[in-house]
Order: structure tokens, then sequence, then C-alpha cells
């Protein structure tokens, strides 16, 4: 067992600050995310030069007014990833949490592109060692990110068919609340419907049928982001 | 980067100040010894009632007021919220108008949406781009149904001073044309911040409420005082005894109490020379910051502030980072940043000056204190720009020193171009 295996005992996110399991310093983050924090790698130090990167994208937390931008280098070959680079306008946990995952998707010679997309926040979670529960937003901004990233490598490479947008659906039309509000709220620890009716009072007094699709997207992404 | 090896510096006395060895001297006593409860009748009891009318006393004379205008709180928050919903619910069938402002501590701003619940009408008055609010601002929001103004005395985030006698001046006149002058509006102060700075003479400000805390003066934590001037009634928010003249049941703190009386005495004696003295290092560091890294910009009034508070955001960078860095370094400080609050939401006072969230998202604030020395300056002014050279490099945004909306709003696409910054939409 590597020490990252040790420390990832803690897949979700946790209530409380992270305790240190050798030395039982507290510490918000784990020693991974600190290591990741004061060393990121991958990270873009000077402006891309022309030719090299084929696909970019930039993205921002509605959650907390993060920003990320991403560029990536791909094998039109093998469409395997050669290199990912990153910056970003967030905290800790957004920098340490893209640091991890531009390592996941370069590692033992890159994933393809269609394997990098299958990356969720929970496997960057799990490599991280955990976050706190209001923290785990952040490691989401850099799958959205590569999303971006990715579309904009179909997009150049004429595969339109394979760009995903992430669309938002209203679902209580009373209140204008979206899929996407559904997912904010399920990102900031709502895992039930009564949480995310006292987030976002959403579908409060409807007919069941709308409450059962609440539902539905509930745990649609609790499963996406929690697994 | 050990804890052990590196001499702390801490620089977030607007958070909490370590208790003062002649304070925890004078409480001594008071927890073993002199346990008595101060109702009783018999010795034990009359030793802790002179212990706290000792301390009531002291306290009174500070603040230039009567003794029966002093109540013992447990704190800041308490006394603020005490303040506000103890005059609400007293004066509601005056007028169920209240005065406040948009830079307030969440200890007022929270009640005043509480208050909004039970159906007061509640006005924020904005603040200038200096964070300080125009007296003529509140003067044209009064109205003949407002029972209450609350101004805080000092910024806790950006340390900006009201001019508190002024308004008072304004609050009064208005007052004096009403026929029924025990109708209101009074005029309530948070002033924890200023305490151990600022001049807490309440016939000098003018209030007819303020609040103070202990653990902002060196003082123990758990304990405040609220004044409420003669006259002026309050609804307890605590039943169940009638201590403190009926308006805060409980036993009393007595321990915490005489702490907090000894804590402003001795603030309030070595205000001038502290005062002076950390004003000096403020100056030094803010003029050290702002000229030796690029791209920063002052929070607040940069004269009427008070002389231990540095708010300055380093554009283009987040502020838990700097927290995180600083603190490996050694030193304490503060963010405005939404990364670093429970809700998510970045600082409503940087907002509240008019700055696009980048500008709270990159706030640090320093504030000093008695521990501070010219040497943890330097330290700063050497370690800051450092951090800062490092955390830019991680950045993708570069933001308009003027700006007054987003930098990327292209980033957000997708999302409705909503960003969290206090129910506010950036477009």
């Amino acid at each position: 067992m590597n020490d990252e295996q040790k420390d990832s005992k803690n897949i979700k996110g946790t209530d409380i600050d992270v305790i240190n399991q050798y030395t039982g310093e507290k510490w918000y983050y784990t020693d991974i995310v600190k290591e990741h924090f004061f060393k990121p790698r991958n990270l873009l130090l000077e402006d891309p030069s022309d030719n090299a990167f084929n696909a970019t994208g930039m993205v921002g937390s509605p959650a907390c007014g993060d920003m990320m931008h991403m560029w990536m280098r791909v094998d039109p070959t093998t469409e395997r990833i050669q290199d990912l680079k990153w910056k970003t306008f967030g905290c800790g946990s957004a920098i340490a949490a893209t640091s991890m995952y531009s390592v996941m998707l370069t590692e033992n010679g890159g994933l393809s592109v269609a394997d990098a997309l299958k990356v969720k926040p929970q496997h960057i979670m799990e490599r991280l060692g955990g976050l706190p529960n209001r923290k785990i937003h952040c490691s989401v901004l850099a799958d959205k990110a590569f999303q971006k990233t990715a579309n904009d490598y179909f997009r150049k490479t004429g595969q339109n068919q394979r760009i995903v947008i992430e669309g938002a659906r209203v679902i209580d039309e009373r209140l204008n609340i979206t899929d996407k509000d559904i997912e904010e709220a399920v990102l900031e620890g709502a895992m039930t419907l009564e949480d995310v009716q006292k987030k976002l009072k959403v579908g409060v007094g409807m007919q069941t049928e709308a409450l059962v699709e609440i539902e539905q997207l509930i745990r649609f992404y609790s499963e996406k982001y929690y697994g | 980067m050990s804890d052990k090896v590196i001499k702390r510096i801490y620089m977030d006395h607007a958070a909490s100040t370590p208790l003062d060895s002649r304070i925890r001297v004078a409480m001594d006593p008071y927890l073993e010894e002199e346990f008595g409860n101060p109702g009783a009748l018999y010795r034990e009891g009359r030793r802790a009632k002179d212990a706290l009318e000792n301390a009531r006393e002291s306290v009174a004379g500070i603040l230039n007021a009567d003794m029966s205008e002093i109540i013992f709180t447990s704190g800041g928050t308490e006394g603020d919220v005490l303040a506000l919903t103890g005059i609400a619910r007293m004066y509601a069938n005056y007028g169920k108008h209240i005065i406040s402002t948009t830079i307030e501590h969440h200890a007022v701003l929270h009640t005043l949406d509480v208050l909004k619940k039970e159906g007061f009408e509640i006005t924020l008055v904005e603040v200038g781009q200096n964070g300080i609010v125009n007296p003529q601002h509140i003067e044209d929001a009064l109205r003949p149904d407002t029972i209450l103004v609350s101004v805080m005395y000092a910024n806790n985030e950006i340390g900006t001073i009201q001019p508190l006698a002024e308004i008072a001046r304004r609050i009064k006149k208005f007052r004096d044309t009403k026929t029924d002058k025990m109708s209101g509006p009074f005029f309530h102060t948070d002033a924890c911040q200023a305490a151990g700075y600022l001049d807490l003479d309440v016939k000098n400000l003018g209030v007819d409420l303020m609040v103070m805390n202990g653990s902002k003066i060196y003082g123990p934590k758990g304990v405040g005082a609220l004044y409420v001037r003669k006259g002026v009634r309050i609804k307890p928010m605590f039943f169940g005894g009638a201590q403190e003249g009926k308006r805060r049941a409980g036993t009393e703190n007595i321990s915490g109490i005489v702490g907090f009386a000894e804590a402003l005495k001795i603030a309030n004696d070595e205000r001038d020379e502290e005062g002076a003295r950390v004003k000096n290092l403020r100056d030094k560091l803010i003029d050290g910051i702002l000229k030796i890294i690029p791209r920063t910009v002052l929070n607040g009034d940069r004269d009427l502030r008070l002389p231990n508070n540095v708010n300055i955001s380093i554009l283009d960078i987040e502020g838990e980072g700097v927290i995180l860095y600083l603190d490996s370094y050694g030193i304490a400080c503060s963010t405005g940043s939404a990364c670093t609050s429970e809700s998510l939401d970045p600082s409503h006072v940087i907002l509240a000056l008019g700055r696009p969230y980048e500008y709270a998202h990159a706030s640090i604030r320093f504030t000093l204190g008695r521990s501070t020395t010219r040497e943890d300056v330097d330290r700063v002014l050497e370690v800051l720009p450092r951090v800062t050279e490092t955390l830019r490099k991680i950045s993708p945004i570069k933001v308009d020193i003027d700006a007054k909306s987003m930098s990327h709003p292209e980033a957000f696409a997708g999302e409705g171009l909503r960003v969290k910054a206090k129910s506010k939409n950036y477009k």
C-alpha cells in the first residue's frame, strides 16, 4: 500500500477537519491535498505557444466564483492525452484537485479522451484522500473545464456529434429552478429531497409526479458525484 | 514547514485577541473562592454582588453612563440581537421601520432578516466606495414610522469608522420634531471593533444603545456589555430571572464580567499610546504592500479607519490560497474570499464598496494588536510578495483595476451567468 492509498480511505466529503493520521495534527486538508496545493503539477506558467496545444476551455463555478482555464494536447491518431495544463483563480481545494486531475489524465502515457471523460470528481477525491464537504464543488471545476476542453477538441476535429453541452432544464416553473440548480444543491451537500427543498424551496407544494422527477435528479447527481 | 520552528505572527486581532495576563489575575478569585450567586443574601452572595457592581461602575465610568444603563451579556452577538429585537418588539406599536447599512456585521444583518419576517420593514443604506456611510443618506431614509437606526462604529472587515456623532445629531433633530419623543427612532451601534481604539463616551457619540465584547479587547470570550440609555426600553430575549434590571435573565457570569470590565479599563487607559503605536505599523504595512506588490487596492478609507486594520485586495489571486501559504510561513490573517466562508458567499462588505466579487475573493485582512512588532510587519512585507508571485502564476485571470463587473463572464456561459454573490447577479 502506498501513502496515497493509505490516505484515500475517506472517499466522500468529510464534515470534520482533516486530522493527519500519523501526527494527529489537525489540518484543513489531507497531506496529499497539501502536497498538490503547495506543489501543483502541470501548471501552465508561461503563455502557451501557438502550436503547443490543440484544445482549450475555461469555466467558472457559480457556487463560489472560482475560475479555471485548461489546455490540452491530444495525439490525433491515438486520441491519447499527451499534455494537460491549467491555471486557476481558486482556493486550495481547486488547485489541489486540478493538479491531481491533470496527473490522472496524463500518467502512464495518458488516457484517451473518451476514458478521460469517464473520470468523475469522486475519483479525484479518492486520490486526494477526501475533501471537506463544502469543498467538493471545487474538484468538479476540473472535470467541467475538461469537458469544455474536450468539446473544443471535438469541434476542431469535426466530431461535433461527440460534443456534450450540459444545458439547463426548468424543473419548477414558478421559481425558475433548473436541473443545474439541483446539481449545485447536491454539490453543496444536499442529499435528500428535504435537504434540497431547504436550499431551493423547489417543488414545495407541487404534484407528486414533479417531486418524483426532482428526487430522480438528486439520485442522479449524488450518484454522479459521490458514487 | 513545521509549526514548531517558526515564530507565529498573529495578525487577526479583529477575530480574537489573547487574554491579557493582568485580566486573568483579576478574574481568578471569582472562579473558585468567590463563587457565590450575586442574587443571594448571605456573605458569598454579597461578595459576588459587590464584584458585579464594581465591574458595572467601572464600565459605566468609561462610557460616561449611569450604572443602571449597563447590561452584561454573553458577547457582541447577544448584545446586537438583544438591542435590535428588544427595541423592535418593544416599540412595534409606534412603527415598523428600521434603518441600517449594507456593511453591518451578520449579527445585525441576520437579526434584521428575522425582524423582516416578523413584519418589520428594513432599509439598508449603502456606503460610499470608501466604506463610509453618508449621514445625509441616513437622514433621507428616516420616516415617521422609523423606530430604530443601527450603524456600526467601526467595520470589522475594512476598519472604516462611521460618523456616529453626526448621524446621532440628525436622528435627534428628527426625533425632536415628533410629538411623542418616546416613539423613537433610537440609535444603536455595534462598537465591538472600536473598543480599545476609539472614544466610547456615549454622550459624545449620541447613541442610545451600544454593544461591546470582551474577546476583542484582550478580555475573556463569552462576555460583553450592552448600553441602553435611561428611558429607552427593550423586550428581553431570556426569561427566568430578574437579573440585569429584568432585561437579561440568568445567573451572572461573574468572573467573565470582572474580566471584561478590567479589559475595558486597561484598553481605555492604554488607548492613546497603543493606538498611536499600531497606527504607525499599520501605515508601514499598507504603504509597503501598495508599493511593493503591483495591482493591489486598499479596501476602505485610508485615514478614517481603525489604527490596526489593513484590508487589501491582491488582484487576480484567491484569498484562501494566500492564507494557506502565509500560515505555512507562520503568519495568521484572514480573507473575504467565498472559499473560506461556510456559505460560499464572498464578503458582503467588499461587495458593498461597489467592487466585483473578484475583489472580495482576493481580499486579505491583517489586524494588528499588542503583540505586533516592527519585525513582524517587515516579515509580512518580505513573504507576501513571494506568495503573491506564486499564486499569480497559477491564476488565469487579470482583473481590471477599476472593474465594476466580473472579469470573465464567458467562463460561466451555460450557467445562466449566475455567480452567487449575496444574491447579486453579475451579467
